[in-house]
């Protein structure tokens, strides 16, 4: 019988293959769910910080075009919102594996099979559709005095994007990125379910609750604890995005101020 | 399906396509789009029900039941709802299995949890082990449409409390002042007008809820994804008449316009249904299409 410290160190880091191989196989302790949950947290977490990072800015560019006046821009921008954001995220997982395993087939970048590059790829691309969206209302939404005033002192083309509208569209957009933030996070839980193979059994947090419920036919342990992980992710991420939301905000007088408000959950 | 295809080798491309569509796999294919409907048309009204209870509670007047209300919405949006899918299949499960246990076998006497085991008599077995083949379809549908209700109901239970709250608060206070019960207020003011503010939020549930039908394969549903990787998959002579390679990719390419055409088509009639709610009331929209009529 171990003690909780040890199972600690034998299985804290086990999702990217450090410490202990073997799962353990019944007489499951309370600590081993927690740590063996909380080891596979450090998917989730890859998932989400890459794919917000990459797609923040692939998100931007899609805004861009979407609000360009040139239809060889919009045109492809549109699409590419409408088809991720119109189809769910589960059946873009399963139809990006098995395109990806025939492009292996032909030995095109083999590594895209695994979920660590795959299903990333995928998410990366879902959440700058969703953003890109965003940022499209918000850069629709950006007061005209301020572009006006910007011609005024004689600011155009891209001194005057990257000034003026690009901080004011974020600046708008915001609150609903904060979200889309948060509910990319619990949309990677689904990672473990989309047809890519989990890899020596090193697999999200998903993975091994539903491990454990599937071992001790008991759900009420290991998904409150999955539960416990997201709340306390989704409270960093506010506490977080929050912070950055007051300093866009900084220069406006109180009441001006854009609120952050938490929305509706998203399945995808 | 065709009379030509008692050959399969022997016939052209386009024969051989329309043969191997028709196959009765293919047809349980077909039909698992029909459950699928179904399933929606079932989960939306009751998910609508259990929201509209949920909004109720957390009006109440009467604590208790107001922070139940309030709970429900609260802990459903924090938390992967793919993760409130699998817990409530199997808990949902085990708490109807434990009920008729409690009747059926009252005097059993070993613990129901044994370990890693949940254990009940064979009596209290939903659905009883020697029950056809449909019933263990229909019980695992149930299971599924009631986990959708559940959590999809503190959604719409979100949007309903907050078109509630939008309703203009001096509408009540007219219906007050008329001498109508604070039940009356609530049924003949406040209700008819509340669907209107709901309408953006309900639209955008219903879009969510598309999206969300893929998730019955989790549940042990055979639905259309199920079906796709069925099919899909690469296939030996030796087991069918019609041989192929891995289609997988497309199957799924044919589920993604399925459910782009779906989302297109429900958009369409979201813009219709808003545009007759709006028609004549008194708010910007309504008020920009009669500028617009005149």
């Amino acid at each position: 019988m171990m003690t909780c410290w040890e199972t600690i160190q034998a299985y804290g880091l086990r999702s990217i293959g450090i410490g202990e191989r073997l799962l353990p196989r019944d007489d499951f302790t309370l600590c081993q769910q927690f740590t063996l949950i909380g080891s596979g947290m450090i998917w989730n977490l890859y998932y989400g910080l890459v794919a917000i990072a990459v797609g923040f800015f692939i998100a931007s560019a899609l805004a861009v075009a979407k609000g360009s006046a040139n239809r060889w821009l919009r045109k492809p921008a549109e699409w590419f919102i409408f088809v991720f954001r119109g189809s769910p995220l589960f059946i873009q997982f399963f139809f990006a594996y098995f395109l990806f395993l025939s492009l292996k087939q032909y030995g095109i970048m083999p590594w895209l099979t695994s979920a660590q590059a795959g299903a990333l790829i995928v998410l990366i691309l879902n959440t700058s559709a969703y953003s890109a969206e965003i940022f499209y209302g918000a850069l629709r939404a950006v007061p005209k005095g301020d572009v006006e005033a910007a011609d005024a002192y004689g600011l155009s083309g891209w001194p005057r994007f990257k000034r003026i509208i690009w901080p004011t569209m974020l600046r708008l957009a915001w609150p609903a990125y904060t979200n889309e933030a948060i509910f990319l996070f619990h949309a990677t839980a689904l990672v473990s379910f989309s047809g890519f193979p989990t890899w020596g059994q090193r697999g999200d947090a998903l993975y091994y609750a539903s491990y454990f419920a599937d071992k001790t036919f008991n759900p009420f342990v290991p998904y409150p604890i999955l539960a416990f992980y997201f709340i306390l992710l989704t409270l960093t991420v506010i506490a977080i995005f929050g912070r950055v939301n007051r300093q866009l905000n900084r220069h406006l007088p109180k009441e001006r101020r854009q609120k952050m408000r938490l929305r509706m959950n998203l399945i995808r | 399906m065709f009379e030509f295809c008692a050959e399969p080798d022997t016939l052209g491309r386009i024969q051989w396509l329309s043969c191997y569509l028709t196959t009765g796999k293919h047809m349980n294919f077909y039909w698992s789009f029909l459950t699928v409907l179904v399933l929606l048309a079932i989960t939306a009204p009751t998910a609508l029900l259990f929201g509209f209870g949920g909004a109720t509670a957390a009006r109440s007047a009467f604590a208790p039941l107001r922070w139940f209300g309030k709970a429900y919405i609260a802990i459903v949006r924090g938390v992967p709802d793919i993760a409130f899918f699998l817990f409530f299949v199997i808990a949902l499960d085990q708490l109807f299995e434990y009920i008729r246990h409690r009747i059926k076998c009252p005097d059993w006497v070993d613990p129901i949890w044994q370990g890693n085991d949940f254990i009940v008599c064979t009596a209290a077995k939903l659905p009883l082990g020697n029950a056809p083949q449909w019933v263990h379809e229909t019980y695992g549908f149930f299971l599924a449409v009631l986990t959708f209700a559940i959590v999809f109901g503190a959604f719409a239970a979100n949007v309903l409390y907050g078109a509630m709250q939008a309703v203009p608060r001096a509408q009540l206070e007219t219906a007050e002042a008329y001498g109508m019960s604070r039940r009356q207020v609530f049924r003949r003011i406040l209700v008819p007008q509340m669907w209107l503010y709901a309408l953006p939020g309900l639209s955008n549930l219903w879009m969510i809820l598309i999206k969300a039908t893929p998730l019955l394969f989790l549940l042990g549903v055979e639905d259309i994804v199920y079906w796709a990787r069925e099919l899909g998959g690469s296939i030996n002579e030796r087991f069918t008449d019609y041989p192929h390679g891995d289609w997988r990719i497309w199957y799924f390419l044919g589920l993604l316009i399925f459910y782009l055409a779906f989302t297109r088509v429900s958009e369409i009639a979201f813009d219709r249904l808003t545009r007759r709610l709006t028609h004549g009331q008194a708010t910007i929209g309504g008020e920009a299409m009669r500028k617009a009529a005149t």
